[in-house]
């Protein structure tokens, strides 16, 4: 028994605190170290390991899984999974520079509403990111298909072929991740767009600064934090996303999470897959870093 | 989404052209065995791993919010926490799958089914639950615990009489979200779903493979109307009691 302490009015032991707490954290904390924690760290040994001919695991220490990621394949070597690699970085970051870009606008106009229609227009933009991912990805592809307006309207101009789907294409699947991905970015933009001091960008306006200047001293400077939250929850889903690219993307444009669904699901090697996740991992985690820094900088400025 | 809505009145089976509206497919939909099975096994999952989620996270953040833990014990458990939020689904389903192929060696338990995938959605469930009910729990003012241990409650009464009716919101609020989520996902289950346990996501993702019938577009266009009228329903609630 240790000393008697009052908590919050409650007349208890540090003890006895301390034991219903753990008792209480128990069940959730083991179930999340039995399926999050030590699954993910599995990951680190198995990709050492080599396939075995029936898709089992062979626990023999070898790199050959990132010198095949790397495209020393058994045939020959090839760039392919270096581009998809290369592919999903530069994709995820097209995607979350076009979300923040229409993101900007959608958040200001939300907010020059009167409150009372304010709830309704950010449910709006809320009922895509409760629907299920692949009717939204699959709704698009039905809106790409060659009978539809757009591809219509496309091919009057001579932009498109006569009677060609829009999709697969790098095009569609920048359509698909935008639309998966801008409400990601809408909502704590306008969380932050919301509080807004507008005073700062009067006084640049009143000082002659261009409408840019008053955007970068005015406003970017206060909404940076959710702008931060919004980047992260883009950028990072999007590096990970297959579904949109397996559905409107095409051969040429598969990203690490298709590679990474082809050798659990199809190929049934689980020491590659766990190669690539970890891959996966690591450019997340540089992402993450990279955004830190680069956003430090911004908050200096 | 209009389109898909729009689509499923159209009378064509094949194609897009236009030809009459129509509610055929929504009757046949009545009689699609795998698709009633599927909406079946997609409910009784969200439904199994929104209860167990919501019992595990509600502790979880009672034991974080309520103890007096120190700054580095605190800290890991809020990490965590946000480790399921921020890491791509992707990577959470890719390291389940590993680990039941091993644990099934022991156990055979784990065959890919319906007890994979209550495990695999509870997985990411949790840490949102803890999250949303963590957050309601900083919110309420510590007196009225100091008032319920000055007029001498017991633990039981002053959890049942005091704690529970005013976390009940935040409660309710962490379930619904974890019952959309556990609707919204695809890729956990894609991963750990077996032969016999198939959802709605995972068949309107193989008919994209070999064709989309008039019946998918009716049973999209249901989910979608549900989800709407959930997340509206769910609004509504925490706004009041907010």
């Amino acid at each position: 028994m240790g000393r008697v302490l009052v908590w919050y009015g409650e007349l208890t032991t540090a003890s006895s605190l301390a034991r219903r707490g753990l008792l209480l954290l128990f069940p959730g904390f083991l179930w999340l170290l039995i399926f999050l924690v030590l699954p993910g760290l599995l990951l680190v040994p198995l990709s050492f390991a080599e396939r075995g001919a029936f898709g089992e695991v062979v626990w023999t220490f070898s790199l050959e899984n990132y010198q095949r990621l790397l495209g020393f394949g058994v045939l020959g070597f090839s760039l392919d999974n270096l581009i998809a690699l290369l592919r999903t970085l530069w994709m995820a970051f097209w995607t979350t520079l076009i979300c923040v870009f229409l993101a900007y606008p959608i958040a200001f106009f939300i907010r020059a509403q009167p409150a009372s229609r304010r709830y309704l227009f950010l449910a709006l933009v809320l009922i895509p990111f409760w629907t299920n991912l692949v009717i939204r990805t699959y709704a698009w592809q039905l809106l790409l298909a060659p009978e539809m307006p757009l591809a219509r309207f496309l091919s009057a101009l001579g932009l498109a072929e006569p009677g060609m789907a829009l999709f697969p294409s790098a095009f569609a699947v920048y359509v698909g991740m935008v639309s998966a991905f801008l409400p990601f970015m809408v909502l704590p933009l306008y969380a932050s767009v919301e509080r807004l001091d507008m005073s700062f960008v009067e006084a640049a306006q009143d000082l002659y600064s261009s409408p840019w200047r008053a955007f970068f001293h005015g406003v970017l400077p206060q909404t940076l934090s959710g702008l931060t939250v919004g980047v992260i929850l883009t950028f990072i889903p999007a590096m990970g996303m297959f579904v949109v690219p397996d559905l409107l993307g095409g051969a040429k444009n598969l990203l690490v999470g298709n590679l990474i669904q082809q050798a659990f699901y199809t190929m049934r090697d689980w020491p590659y897959g766990a190669a690539l996740s970890l891959v996966l991992i690591l450019l997340t985690l540089v992402a993450l870093r990279l955004y830190r820094r680069y956003g430090k900088e911004v908050n200096l400025a | 989404m209009l389109a898909v809505a729009i689509f499923s009145f159209n009378k064509a089976r094949h194609g897009l052209s236009w030809e009459g509206f129509t509610l055929d497919w929504y009757l046949r939909l009545l009689q699609n065995e795998a698709i009633l099975e599927a909406t079946r096994n997609t409910f009784l999952l969200a439904i199994l791993s929104t209860l167990l989620s919501t019992f595990l996270g509600t502790l979880f953040a009672l034991g974080l919010e309520r103890h007096p833990w120190g700054q580095g014990f605190r800290s890991f458990l809020e990490n965590l926490l946000y480790l399921p939020v921020v890491t791509p689904d992707l990577i959470l389903a890719a390291a389940l799958v590993v680990a039941f192929g091993f644990l099934r060696a022991v156990f055979s338990l784990f065959e890919p089914g319906l007890l994979t995938m209550v495990i695999g959605h509870v997985t990411f469930q949790v840490a949102f639950v803890a999250l949303v009910v963590g957050s309601r729990l900083r919110s309420l003012p510590r007196e009225l615990d100091e008032a319920a241990w000055d007029l001498y409650a017991t633990y039981p009464t002053y959890v049942r009489r005091v704690l529970l009716p005013l976390l009940a919101p935040g409660i309710v609020a962490g379930a619904m979200l974890a019952f959309t989520l556990s609707l919204d996902d695809f890729v956990i289950s894609f991963f750990t779903a077996g032969p016999t346990s198939q959802t709605l996501p995972l068949i309107i993702y193989a008919s994209t493979r070999r064709g989309i019938t008039p019946e998918i577009h009716a049973v999209s266009t249901l989910v979608f109307l549900l989800t709407v009228v959930l997340v509206l329903g769910a609004e509504r609630l925490t706004r009041r009691s907010a």
